[in-house]
């Protein structure tokens, strides 16, 4: 008996999704009584596997050869490490998404997405998820004995154990029936997943040009940047920064949303946010209803005062 | 080339989500229901494949009665046929494995499904659906090339895209990017007048046991009041921010 968690890397390096999926899986291991195993896939030295042992991973069995974006791959490699796992946790990455589904239709296991809680019960295992896009909490449970979780990230946080573990390695070469051409990523940008502030702007900053300070303010912050459907729609930013229901969801700790009106669909997709700041002309803005804290004002004035404001403490 | 194009029949955008018999269903009373958004993306895609190679399109949904109105708007949209397994999809396991039975009998070259449902947010049954049908999957497909049989595949990755070459048959999971926005189509008249005529076949479904179950619904908490500072004092809003919320 083992709980298993995929520890999932990036050019090499873990990321803070990765180690809260360790944390949350250390705790579900403790709740079973039994140890962590972490699954790493692609090349990843040493020293960042040792990383996984203060987050509570008993051991590691890193698959160098494996290419994670490969899910039949990735996904007959982990299910090889999963005959003793009553759980098999995920952090819920585009990575994940391809992995879990397959292994759960595999091995026969029940798979529960977009988790936010450790397990209520463990007989069967029942925890609570996000569903209806964030619009409603579910309580869901397996069927089977064993399940696979995957965690909403931001949503459980990280515990350290200050443990270590052991490393062992497996030389398996798996190939499923895609090819890899390659990755266009743009570098040193924050994911708007994982990001502890993402600072959003909307149709309020009237066009594409004025996005200077919205970029400034996340710089100043370490924030991530996005944005509303229809400035999306217009083309004024990439469809990567959408954030709302049907874009991306948001779980950080400080949203703020600039010239945003906050439809409901918005709301849906950024209200897992833990502090959320509007600031917008019109008083009647549904986002004033929904934020923590708001300015109602001209963006154009209130984020450069916002700027100078925050350079005075950073 | 034979096209299946998974739907989800979900409830708009702006829908209020509330739960009945004790938090333990959907109350769909009032709802209006739509083509899952996701899905869409996929549907104007495959008319768009269709046009260009020739072949069928197929949508197929797993639900009871009351998911018709929106496989006929897909009929009208342009889908050639509609299939619909006769049973509530609470379960992605088992939707999955009704749909892969049908794709046994009925071989596709490409099958799309969304991203996920903007329902239950499973994301599940695409991936699902390719490990049954020993397939390739890409998920958050947000580009698709087909020359011959060999296709060039774009999915979204944090922080940008993966390029991927595959060839026939293979699953994705779509999203944005697939088509754009304004490409989505629209249901002309003569659309609507058609889709009353095509076949839209009703199957039964094995009996195949759920993996997960889904026990009670709740609200999320309400937030507190919004606490508003004046325009002309954000040295008070940053100061809230970095002692009271302790955010910065």
């Amino acid at each position: 008996m083992s709980v298993l968690v995929y520890t999932e890397s990036w050019e090499g390096k873990f990321r803070k999704s990765t180690f809260e999926a360790v944390s949350y899986a250390s705790e579900t291991a403790k709740l079973l009584g039994t140890d962590l195993v972490a699954v790493s896939l692609g090349e990843v030295s040493n020293d960042e596997l040792n990383k996984l042992g203060n987050y509570g991973a008993a051991k590691v069995i890193s698959a160098s050869n494996i290419n994670k974006g490969d899910g039949q791959a990735a996904t007959a490699v982990i299910a090889e490490q999963a005959n003793d796992a009553n759980a098999i946790v995920f952090s819920n990455t585009y990575t994940a998404k391809m992995i879990a589904p397959r292994l759960s239709a595999k091995l026969k296991i029940g798979a529960i997405s977009n988790v936010i809680e450790v397990a209520t019960s463990t007989t069967p295992l029942t925890v609570k998820r996000k569903a209806f896009s964030s619009k409603a909490i579910e309580i869901a449970t397996v069927n089977s004995e064993k399940a696979i979780i995957s965690i909403a990230p931001n949503s459980f946080g990280l515990i350290e154990t200050g443990g270590s573990l052991t490393i062992e390695t497996s030389d398996t070469s798996e190939k499923g029936g895609i090819t890899i051409e390659g990755q266009e990523t743009a570098s040193g940008k924050i994911s708007i997943s994982e990001a502890e502030i993402v600072v959003s702007g909307g149709r309020g900053l009237k066009g594409p040009e004025n996005w200077g300070m919205i970029e400034e303010l996340a710089d100043l912050l370490g924030a991530a940047t996005a944005c509303s459907k229809p400035v999306a729609d217009i083309g004024w930013r990439p469809h990567a920064e959408h954030v709302g229901q049907t874009g991306k969801a948001v779980a950080a700790d400080l949203y703020i949303a600039i010239g945003i009106s906050g439809a409901i669909q918005h709301l849906a997709g950024v209200n897992s946010s833990k502090v959320m700041v509007a600031i917008n002309t019109d008083p009647e803005a549904p986002f004033f209803k929904a934020a923590d804290y708001g300015i109602v004002g001209d963006a154009f004035e209130v984020v450069p005062k916002l700027i100078e404001e925050i350079k005075k403490i950073r | 080339m034979n096209i299946v194009v998974c739907i989800s029949s979900v409830p708009d955008t702006t829908a209020k989500i509330n739960f009945t018999d004790n938090g333990s269903k959907f109350d769909a009373n009032g709802v209006q229901f739509v083509i899952n958004p996701y899905d869409e993306f996929g549907l104007t895609k495959a008319m768009m494949l269709k046009e260009a190679t020739g072949g069928k399109v197929t949508v197929i949904t797993v639900g009871d009665a009351t998911v018709e109105p929106v496989m006929r708007k897909s009929l009208a949209i342009g889908a050639d046929a509609a299939v619909r397994i006769n049973m509530n999809a609470t379960d992605s396991y088992s939707t999955a494995n009704e749909i892969a039975n049908y794709l046994n009998d009925n071989p596709a070259d490409i099958i799309i499904t969304g991203r996920e449902s903007i329902d239950y947010n499973g994301g599940a049954v695409g991936g699902m659906l390719a490990e049954m049908m020993n397939l390739p999957f890409v998920n958050a497909c947000n580009g698709l090339e087909l020359s011959g049989n060999t296709a060039k595949l774009t999915r979204e990755i944090d922080g940008g895209k993966e390029n991927i070459t595959a060839e026939l048959p293979f699953v994705i999971g779509g999203q944005k990017g697939l088509v754009l926005e304004s490409e989505l189509r629209i249901p002309n008249m003569r659309g609507i007048m058609q889709a009353r005529s095509k076949p839209l076949e009703v199957i039964e479904p094995s009996s195949t046991e759920g993996l997960t179950s889904s026990v009670s619904f709740e609200k999320p908490v309400e937030k507190g009041a919004c606490k508003l500072v004046d325009a002309d004092n954000v040295a008070e809003l940053v100061n809230l921010l970095q002692n009271e919320a302790k955010v910065i």
